[in-house]
């Protein structure tokens, strides 16, 4: 039980520690955040993500056959660690490169990964997942976008919604229905799409939190060729699977540095009964999200410990957005709170520590629901970690069309 | 990183597992539970004894194994789990912990070979009224090197050979090592929410006292011997939220309610969910009190903190949550559900309420921040 690397470990880990010093961009730290933001410079995280991926860093655990260094999870890990200890660009390749390549290698054809694995390593090419809409959100598999038939091709009509980076992508990863007379599930096929193809039109959603991280994309009689088909046709819902699969290791946890801050403002604050670093219920909270936090980086480590072993995670890895999505909406909210009337002022320039706490209380909704609500997070670990029930379906053996919509 | 469990230690707690499971089933903690005049299970304190677990991690030279806290952490929450009705923890973590940390020699050789043979059992006193355990709060004296006064509740007290005893001493407190044996100690048991782990008022009126430490350092004292307890009660916390968490999902996969199994309802599905999460919490919080415990760290008092506290409350959640699944049936003394549901109590006050452990965790941050 020790936090120490192995021989191996440190090995890789100051091979890597070297290499960033060595090859990193010196770039201006990003204040703290919420994580969904674009990135302010994409010609720079461009050029990062190519050194990364010359040198075998960008996707380490992928086969070397596919431009990746054949590496271990483990080796993917220490490197993350030691890039993150430093500020590099930020670029929006985590979708491509968690999710829609990966789906790719595993059901595409090898024409489609001889094209598009090593341009969205090296980050030249863009992607986004086209899965998520207005009619259905946790419900993905409710998916109503049409891919038809049309001679040797498809033609697609539809709205996706929440789609990441849809904005700055050359391609998305599309998740349609091809058979409404089968049950929802198995009417379904993944497709690729060039995000620049006729028809194609992204228009920005406005968050409540004022910021655009996400877009709505229309597709009107987009045309696809057959050979942008991923898998068989009507096993798109198996194919998304892997994408998914990876979702919620990506969206991330984050909420220690919030509350080391709330601490430092609650000893210059005043309540009715003296400082706030005092009172005796800010303290409770302190104490309450010190264990969630620290619980959260030491379930981390577990895993880390598994890999490092050579064994798979534990099912543990499930809690970590559900924990931390719900702690950050609790810190934004006390130090709002510990802050009073003042604790209205979004201002930056005004409010303290840059209005990290209003800005954190106006976007911590989206964490709670991005990447799988709390509410279906719950219903994962009960279903796979606990090995309760599923849900009682009433559309599950029922033709996608008669399904009841509120539409 | 290596951050678990070693695969030595998985062996050592498969072992437990097993062996608790051939000697400590629900029946055995029932039997102590039910009998006033049981204060705790004979033969698998004697058989816990022959497995050399009370020895884990005293020094060879006093007849200990000489192994490290971990491996203790691994035996605890395996003890935990099964609810096992023993003053192992009296013992082991509480007097057999501050005697190598803050006996003599002489203290040592006296009691360490007894304790790690299973002869010896020991107690903590220190609580004397509700509320925090603060300086005012401690009347008992030693004058003289004789003791005076009244401890309750004292978790093993009825059945302990000796006691480690927070007392004043001149102006301030001292730490103190008393024999139970003699005739100015006055002991009585008390009904409490967990009958199978006894308790008893102690009453000394003279009883010849050995200091533990040095003068005046009591109050100090007792928080360390707190903060290493705490670390391996949390494994025992562990260990029951677990059981309790599992009783709830078989329960939930066997009983129907309205032509479906109760554990296809959200209600259920989202509370169990909410009770994994806090005990994944838990187990990672207690991990990193067994890293500090065994390297000796200066961050033990706030591991231990964090690592008490989230254990405390995953207990309790999973506790009560675990019996309100079982309904009615739950509710019954035929059911384990209440078993855990008292341990959970008793476990979370031996070594000193959440809200104190709180504070200490707050304070430790506020040290921290500030340097």
């Amino acid at each position: 039980m020790n936090f120490d690397d192995t021989p191996e470990e440190a090995a890789y880990r100051a091979k890597a520690r070297a290499w960033l010093r060595d090859h990193a961009p010196r770039v201006t730290p990003r204040a703290a955040s919420v994580g969904l933001e674009d990135p302010t410079d994409l010609d720079a995280a461009r050029d990062w993500q190519r050194t990364k991926a010359e040198a075998g860093y960008a996707c380490i655990t992928w086969p070397m056959a596919w431009g990746g260094a054949g590496g271990e999870p483990w080796q993917a890990v220490i490197f993350a660690q030691e890039e993150a200890q430093i500020p590099t660009p930020h670029g929006p390749f985590a979708i491509g490169l968690g999710m829609c390549v990966p789906t790719l290698m595993s059901a595409g054809n090898d024409a489609d990964k001889r094209r598009f694995v090593g341009p969205a390593m090296r980050g030249e090419e863009i992607w986004c997942q086209l899965f998520s809409e207005p009619a259905g959100g946790s419900d993905l598999a409710a998916a109503r976008t049409r891919a038809v038939r049309d001679g040797d091709g498809w033609v697609v009509n539809g709205q996706k919604v929440w789609t990441s980076g849809a904005h700055l992508s050359d391609y998305g990863l599309l998740l349609a229905r091809t058979d409404p007379d089968l049950p929802k599930h198995k009417g379904l096929t993944m497709f690729w799409v060039d995000m620049r193809s006729p028809g194609v039109e992204v228009r920005p959603i406005h968050q409540m939190s004022g910021e655009s991280n996400f877009n709505e994309v229309f597709l009107t009689d987009v045309r696809l060729s057959d050979a942008q088909r991923i898998g068989a046709v009507n096993d798109g819902w198996r194919v998304s699977m892997v994408t998914l699969m990876n979702e919620r290791m990506s969206v991330g946890g984050m909420g220690a540095s919030l509350q080391a801050s709330v601490l430092g403002l609650a000893r210059e604050l005043p309540t009715l009964a003296g400082l706030a670093i005092d009172d005796a219920a800010v303290r409770e909270k302190a104490a309450d999200w010190f264990i969630r936090i620290e619980g959260l980086k030491y379930t981390r480590y577990r895993a880390l410990t598994a890999l490092s072993r050579g064994e798979t995670p534990g099912p543990e890895g499930a809690i970590g957005k559900i924990v931390s999505a719900s702690l950050m909406q609790d810190v934004a909210n006390t130090a709002v709170t510990l802050e009073d009337e003042y604790g209205l002022i979004s201002d930056p320039e005004l409010a303290p520590l840059g209005a990290a706490f209003q800005s954190a209380l106006l976007g911590s909704p989206g964490l709670r629901i991005a990447g799988g609500t709390d509410e279906i997070l719950r219903n994962i670990i009960a279903e796979r970690v606990l090995g309760l029930p599923p849900d009682i379906r009433v559309d599950k053996d029922v033709a996608f069309k008669d399904v009841p919509t509120g539409s | 990183m290596d951050f678990d469990f070693s695969a030595d230690q998985k062996l050592l707690k498969d072992q437990a597992r097993r062996f608790l499971g051939r000697h400590c089933p629900a029946s055995a903690v029932r039997a102590v539970l039910d009998d006033p005049q049981r204060q705790y299970d004979r033969d698998l304190w004697r058989e816990i004894a022959a497995q050399g677990w009370l020895a884990t991690t005293l020094p060879l030279e006093y007849g200990g194994l000489g192994l490290g806290h971990v491996d203790l952490c691994a035996i605890a929450e395996e003890l935990g789990r099964a609810l096992a009705p023993v003053p192992f923890a009296s013992t082991a973590y509480f007097l057999a912990e501050t005697l190598v940390a803050e006996g003599t020699d002489a203290q040592k050789r006296t009691w360490l070979p007894r304790i790690a043979a299973g002869e010896a059992i020991g107690c903590f006193a220190v609580t004397e009224r509700p509320g925090a355990l603060v300086a005012a709060s401690v009347q008992a004296r030693v004058e003289g090197g004789r003791l005076t006064g009244v401890k309750a509740p004292v978790t093993d007290g009825l059945v302990a050979d000796v006691a480690v005893v927070l007392a004043r001493e001149g102006p301030g407190h001292s730490l103190f090592l008393v024999d139970l044996s003699g005739e100015d100690v006055a002991r009585a048991p008390l009904q409490t929410l967990d009958p199978s782990r006894g308790a008893a008022r102690l009453a000394f009126s003279g009883a010849p006292a050995e200091r533990l430490g040095e003068v005046g350092e009591g109050m100090a004292l007792a928080e360390a011997a707190l903060a290493r307890a705490a670390v391996l009660l949390a494994f025992e916390q562990v260990g029951g939220a677990d059981r309790a968490l599992e009783m709830a999902r078989d329960y939930a996969m066997t009983r129907y309610a309205f032509g479906r199994l109760i554990g296809s309802y959200q209600a259920i599905k989202h509370k169990l969910a909410d009770v994994y999460i806090g005990n994944e919490l838990a187990r990672s919080n207690a991990y990193y009190g067994a890293w500090a415990l065994e390297a000796g760290s200066a961050d033990l008092p706030l591991a231990a903190a964090a690592a008490r506290v989230a254990a405390s409350e995953a207990y309790w959640v999973a506790a009560k949550e675990s019996l309100q699944v079982h309904g009615g049936v739950g509710f019954t003394w035929a059911a384990d559900c209440h078993l855990h549901y008292r341990r959970a109590q008793q476990l979370a006050l031996v070594a000193g309420g959440t809200k104190a452990w709180k504070e200490r965790l707050a304070r430790q941050l506020q040290w921290r921040n500030a340097a």
